[in-house]
């Protein structure tokens, strides 16, 4: 038999990952390193790990990284990037690391086009910390600091990250995605490396917003967290290219 | 080397360049414009970068990552500036990145004053940030001093991978003085700095063959993380042996003022009057308040010494409670402090001297 498939190197054997039943970050990180390899890049990669779950990766790759303060990802990779440009550089940062507490960091790296790739996993929940209310918790959604749900009033509306950085001009490439089925989670891949070929040909700053589900804080089991994935949040969060320069240019 | 009339921002930038710095990244806040002014235009000339951050938060955490690839790196601010900068600067000694940050003071608390004070003794030497962190921190007197500390500051950074403050103040950043600056380091010196780092410096390892880089404040096993406290804590300890200060006239003094930065320079000017007129009066100038010179104290001869006058311009006094360790009540300290911008005056540093000596 020929062997078609085999674990992303990229990735320690000899650690169980602490992510939760139905947490995609596993995932995500299993197809970055499947990416790094595929480009040849895994001795040229530096990650720049947000806070929260995600932050627990840091354990698991075989690759350089670090972790910085929550929400000044696109701050400290902004600087790793800028020292060492031939690194490939990427965040790994959550919806309230992201577009919480990281807002400025996010918007000026963007604005100033910084040649980096942000991958932005929005669960729409803080996770690591329980539950609590994000920017882009859905209306009606509990959150342990919302216990009667995201009231507009109150709360405002779930941001839309991609929408808003698709207001500037610096951005070349901005896309939504998802690992809801096999289909989503094969182009939530092609759209990762596509955003880090953009940096090896120092297009500039590219991000890529992965939708996906928190059974344990939305307090529903993995497979009724997909159905909710793909019934409310993928209607808040539609799929898709929000801005690809390239095919502005082509 | 030939002198130069340079004012002290100006200059410490030039010496930072010339130490190898070769990552800025700044915001704007008076009184320390001038120091991203320079650099903007100075990077650029030495393939260095320089870069606006978006706001204090911002441009430490540029730092951070600049740093983490081992390429000399530097950012300044000034008093409420640095406090936004706490959380980078833990982040930076708690993951034991090098680098150096320049606080050139101004008035507090909150926006206080643009002035020049020294209201970030405490913040500077005790606590910068949260955990407990400390940082060397060099306090200069003269636009001289400020170069030769900066261009030193590198070079401890360095050795300890921990971030090195210099605490300025308004008057020396704004002041135009002679100085002689030090020899730049070459391009070939420079990159040979930084690849001395490349073991723990985040620039993409092979996995397969060597050991990959892992830059990290945090660690969630409890021991691993109480034995980083530990290391630190030598760290910090081990500077004791390095604190520095400019001692004047102590052999027979019966009054010692005490002062650092540009107070210690108004008090020098002081005391040398206060000795033209038979005052035996001396002087312990602290060039590092971290580590605090305590052995300059220690070697008094309190027999004969009859008070000290710690001179701030900070209120209320802070050096002070360091110099009231050191001194372990064997004779009174008093002080002789200004506050707000307002800047101390040669003539009330002689008169509180002169009570004190009757």
């Amino acid at each position: 038999m020929e062997k078609i498939y085999s674990r992303t190197k990229l990735l320690r054997e000899d650690m169980v990952s602490g992510f939760c039943p139905g947490c995609m970050h596993g995932t995500i990180f299993k197809m970055i390193g499947e990416v790094l390899e595929e480009l040849h890049m895994e001795s040229k990669v530096a990650m720049v790990l947000g806070v929260g779950c995600c932050g627990l990766a840091k354990e698991y790759v075989t690759y350089d990284n670090t972790t910085c303060p929550h929400g000044r990802g696109c701050a400290t990779a902004t600087g790793v990037k800028r020292a060492n440009p031939e690194t490939l550089v990427f965040t790994y940062q959550g919806d309230g690391d992201l577009a919480s507490i990281g807002l400025a960091e996010t918007m000026s790296a963007a604005n100033r086009g910084e040649n980096f790739t942000v991958i932005f996993v929005n669960n729409g929940i803080y996770g690591m910390t329980g539950g609590q209310l994000a920017p882009t918790t859905l209306v009606g959604m509990k959150a342990s600091t919302a216990p009667k749900g995201r009231n507009p009033k109150e709360h405002g509306y779930p941001m839309h990250v991609c929408e808003i950085l698709n207001q500037l001009t610096a951005p070349y490439y901005l896309e939504r995605c998802s690992c809801n089925n096999p289909a989503n989670t094969r182009k939530t891949k092609a759209a990762i490396k596509k955003a880090f070929q953009n940096q090896i040909e120092g297009k500039g700053f590219s991000l890529v917003e992965i939708v996906t589900s928190c059974p344990t804080n939305w307090g529903l089991d993995p497979l009724d967290a997909l159905g909710f994935l793909e019934d409310k949040m993928l209607k808040e969060f539609p799929l898709g290219v929000i801005r690809d320069k390239s095919k502005e240019e082509a | 080397m030939a002198r130069q009339f340079m004012k002290g921002c100006e200059a410490i930038a030039e010496a930072a360049v010339r130490s190898g710095c070769r990552f800025f990244a700044g915001y704007p806040i008076t009184p320390q414009n001038e120091i991203p002014e320079y650099l903007s235009r100075r990077m650029p000339e030495v393939g260095g970068t320089f870069v606006q951050g978006e706001s204090e938060v911002a441009s430490i955490n540029i730092i951070y990552g600049a740093a983490q690839t081992g390429t000399r790196a530097m950012t300044s601010s000034s008093s409420c500036g640095i406090s936004l900068m706490s959380e980078g600067l833990s982040f930076l000694a708690g993951a034991r990145v090098p680098m150096v940050v320049v606080n050139v003071q101004r008035g507090g608390p909150g926006i206080g004053a643009i002035q020049p004070a020294q209201q970030d003794y405490n913040q500077a030497t005790k606590a910068s940030g949260n955990g407990g962190f400390q940082m060397m921190v060099w306090a200069p007197s003269t636009v001289q001093e400020a170069v030769d500390m900066t261009y030193a500051a590198f070079d401890y950074a360095q050795r300890d991978r921990n971030p090195v403050m210099i605490l300025a103040d308004g008057v020396l950043g704004t002041i135009m003085e002679p100085v002689v600056l030090p020899e730049p380091r070459s391009a070939e010196e420079v990159a040979r700095l930084k690849a001395i780092c490349r073991p723990w410096a985040l620039v993409g390892h092979n996995p397969e063959t060597e050991q990959r880089a892992l830059v990290d404040s945090g660690d969630w096993n409890t021991k691993k993380m109480e034995q980083k406290c530990i290391d630190n804590a030598a760290l910090y300890e081990s500077w004791q042996a390095e604190a520095q200060a400019e001692e004047l006239f102590l052999e027979d003094a019966e009054v010692v003022v005490t002062a650092y930065g540009i107070s210690g320079r108004i008090a020098k000017s002081a005391v040398k009057l206060l000795r033209a007129e038979g005052i035996k009066v001396g002087m312990i100038r602290p060039r590092t308040v971290n580590p605090f010179p305590a052995a300059s104290y220690e070697k008094l001869d309190y027999g004969r010494v009859k008070a000290i006058l710690d001179v701030e311009m900070s209120i209320p006094a802070q050096m002070v409670n360091d110099v009231r360790l050191a001194v372990k009540d064997r004779c009174p300290v008093e002080t002789c402090l200004h506050a707000g911008g307002e800047i101390m005056g040669r003539r009330e540093i002689m008169d509180a001297v002169r009570a004190l000596y009757r």
